[in-house]
């Protein structure tokens, strides 16, 4: 293909991606330096009280946001270096906390928390989605053929469903005397009040993420152990395999390329974790990083939005992509590299 | 991937492993769709019977049915019916593939029932005045009121956000669909570094959160009218609030998807197909408009379904750029469940959540095959 056909093929989505997907991280940058604040004058007011004979006057300075000729109020946007950065971080906080090792003080700091919590989330979740859609995946495979249909079909509904909508219906299970909430009080023989507390909420969502991802990975499985060579498994078998060598020596080799492209989609999808803060309304005890962004951009009780820590709060997020996508892309421009010479 | 492999016995598994994996599977799918069904009883429910520990009671629903809604054997009949109706027509689409005579005759009757649905409860009044309340057709059995779905849709006006949904949908589909079937074939084609420099690139803004982006937009958004002057003049519009807006936004944020996907999908088209047309004297543009156009159809499909769910699914973007009139259904339910005060108002939230559900589950019903193809052949999920 020649070069001016294909820059005809991709122009369009290439112009759409730079326009706001790459223009717009060259701009939380620049917004992430920069503050932008109502310009205040200091004006000097007579303040008069009524009194005997004579009013009581005093004149005090105030200060005051400037209007406009037509009324608004004039902003001004200043350079202000790391000052976004640190009024979130809080370095001499975090350093004063971490070097007494106070973990839950540090717990207190909204950034910390968020971090914390999308951590844990991230890789907690990984390893049980990935088992749970490797079990049900090596079920259904011995499961007859016309329960196979139905048996996807129910496993896509937490896979399509809308993911804030998905959270609270798991939410409605639990919340108050719910359903399930009385089956644990009686399994359990024990008050319990999920939302009350943290660690409760958590468990909640990450129960519902792995609901919600497990038939991804399931599905991926499925369709690879189809491919798995029928040969190899026969003459696995000749060779006095057990069920569990057969497993881990020949199926999951083969499976392994998959298994590598689930982690890596969990791991993007499950670190900007969101609607789960939204849809169980956790945010007074979990907060994760994408939600933190989303609340300093939600205009507080006077109208305005953080946009300059929100934007420092952005980038500080994109960091932890790069790491997250430092070593498959290095994976793939070895391959891309091998494949050309070869 | 659906072809069926009788394994030998050999490879088959033991009695009580085979127990033991299906009792796994049953448990698997009764958690799969557990939390979707009990809300969708829960939203039919008066909040008594909604809310209750007592499973049986939000099953069956007593109170609801002393509260005097209910349906009787007739109803449950036309429903289970209509179902069976519905059912069997996606079923014979999906086999043939065309809509034949007696496809259409299923597909009718299960729209024409939908719309009878309305005249059912006049229907059934009827039939109760003609054949007498005790007879056994007509005695109320379960407690059951769609009080709640009335409220959400008509009182409340949930169907602005609807069609506000439907309209971001289709945008974001149509914009998508154009701009990444263009692009795919283009980086199908090309074995050039650049075309691998793009697709890397596109997974890595894949990656990003969607209110990074967000926040880069916002400002720029409020103020469009200010800097756009010196373009439209008088005329700029303010973006912030605008669907039309959402839609762009939208649309190019599953560009690195939709790229990904359709490319993997032209790259299993023969290159020999277009390098005929090409010998035969058509230009690139023509040899796609010519041969690829008319056998890339099945991709497309499968990776506007995922386009679809982005568009439907989304909370953040609607609910930073929209304003509360131009609002979508998902960010809307937020408001429900702001102001959920009274246990009515909480039994509204469920039924509008149900609401937002059921186009879905559909979804998923009709184009189940294209989705696992799409979740298996496309290099990145959505």
């Amino acid at each position: 293909m020649k070069h001016r056909t294909f820059i005809g093929f991709i122009g369009p989505s290439l112009f759409l991606m730079a326009l706001f997907i790459a223009g717009p991280l060259f701009s939380v940058f620049w917004q992430s330096l920069h503050v932008t604040q109502p310009i205040y004058i200091q004006v000097e007011t007579e303040v008069c009280t009524p009194g005997f004979l004579s009013q009581k006057c005093t004149t005090e300075i105030q200060t005051q946001p400037q209007m406009g000729p037509d009324g608004k109020i004039i902003t001004e946007t200043k350079f202000a270096g790391f000052e976004s950065y640190r009024s979130l971080l809080k370095p001499e906080l975090f350093l004063k906390h971490f070097s007494q090792q106070e973990w839950s003080e540090l717990n207190n700091i909204n950034f910390y928390k968020a971090l914390r919590f999308t951590l844990t989330f991230t890789l907690i979740t990984l390893p049980i989605v990935l088992i749970l859609g490797l079990l049900i995946a090596l079920s259904v495979n011995q499961a007859l053929q016309s329960f196979r249909g139905p048996i996807i079909f129910i496993s896509l509904l937490p896979f399509v469903i809308t993911p804030v909508i998905g959270a609270l219906s798991i939410r409605w299970l639990f919340v108050g005397d719910g359903i399930l909430t009385t089956l644990f009080e009686w399994l359990l023989e024990r008050d319990i009040s999920m939302f009350a507390q943290g660690w409760t909420i958590e468990i909640l969502m990450l129960g519902y993420r792995v609901w919600h991802v497990a038939p991804f990975a399931f599905i991926v499985f499925y369709a690879g152990l189809q491919t798995v060579s029928r040969d190899t498994l026969e003459s696995a078998i000749v060779d006095g395999a057990t069920r569990w060598q057969r497993l881990r020596l020949v199926i999951l080799p083969h499976l392994s390329p998959l298994i590598l492209f689930v982690s890596i989609i969990h791991l993007m999808d499950s670190y900007r974790v969101f609607e789960e803060v939204i849809g169980f309304r956790s945010e007074a005890h979990v907060i994760s990083l994408q939600w933190l962004t989303y609340d300093l951009l939600i205009p507080d009780d006077t109208g305005n939005r953080l946009i300059s820590r929100a934007s420092a709060s952005s980038m500080l997020t994109m960091i932890g992509i790069i790491l997250l996508l430092i070593f498959p892309l290095r994976r793939s421009w070895r391959e891309h590299k091998l494949l050309k010479r070869g | 991937m659906q072809q069926n492999i009788e394994h030998p016995k050999s490879i088959q598994l033991s009695k009580s492993l085979k127990l033991l994996s299906n009792g796994f599977l049953g448990i698997w799918c009764l958690i799969a769709v557990f939390p979707l069904l009990w809300i969708t009883l829960m939203s039919l429910k008066y909040p008594l019977d909604a809310f209750s520990a007592n499973p049986l009671v939000v099953i069956f629903g007593p109170g609801t049915l002393a509260a005097g809604a209910s349906i009787n054997l007739f109803d449950l009949l036309m429903v289970i019916l209509w179902v069976v109706f519905a059912f069997l027509g996606i079923k014979r689409w999906q086999a043939e593939k065309i809509l034949g005579s007696k496809n259409w005759l299923y597909l009718g009757i299960s729209i024409g029932w939908l719309f009878a649905a309305v005249v059912f409860t006049d229907l059934s009044v009827a039939l109760k005045e003609l054949l007498g309340a005790d007879f056994f057709l007509m005695t109320p059995l379960l407690g059951m009121t769609t009080e709640h779905f009335q409220s959400v849709w008509i009182e409340q006006e949930f169907y602005r956000q609807f069609l506000n949904t439907l309209f971001v949908t289709t945008g974001v589909v149509s914009i998508s669909l154009t701009v990444g079937t263009l692009a795919g074939y283009g980086l199908a084609r090309s074995g050039s570094n650049w075309a691998f420099w793009i697709l890397m690139t596109a997974l890595v803004f894949r990656a990003l959160p969607h209110s990074v982006l967000v926040s880069g937009y916002l400002p720029w958004f409020i103020n469009s009218a200010e800097w756009l002057r010196p373009i439209f003049g008088d005329a700029a519009p303010t973006l912030y609030g605008q669907p039309w807006a959402i839609i762009v936004v939208l649309a190019s944020i599953n560009q690195p998807f939709t790229i990904w996907m359709l490319r993997s999908f032209f790259q299993n088209i023969p290159r020999e197909l277009d390098e005929a047309a090409r010998i035969d004297g058509c230009s690139h543009g023509e040899a796609f408009v010519r041969v690829i156009i008319p056998v890339m159809w099945p991709g497309v499909l499968t990776a506007g379904l995922f386009s679809i769910l982005l568009a439907y699914n989304d909370y953040l973007v609607a609910a930073l750029l929209l304003d509360a009139q131009n609002q979508t259904m998902v960010p809307a339910i937020s408001g429900y469940f702001n102001r959920e005060t009274t246990s009515t108002d909480q039994v509204e939230a469920v039924a509008a959540a149900v609401s937002i559900t059921a186009p879905l589950f559909v979804l998923v019903m009709v184009f189940q095959k294209q989705l696992v193809s799409g979740l298996t052949q496309g290099a990145v999920k959505g």
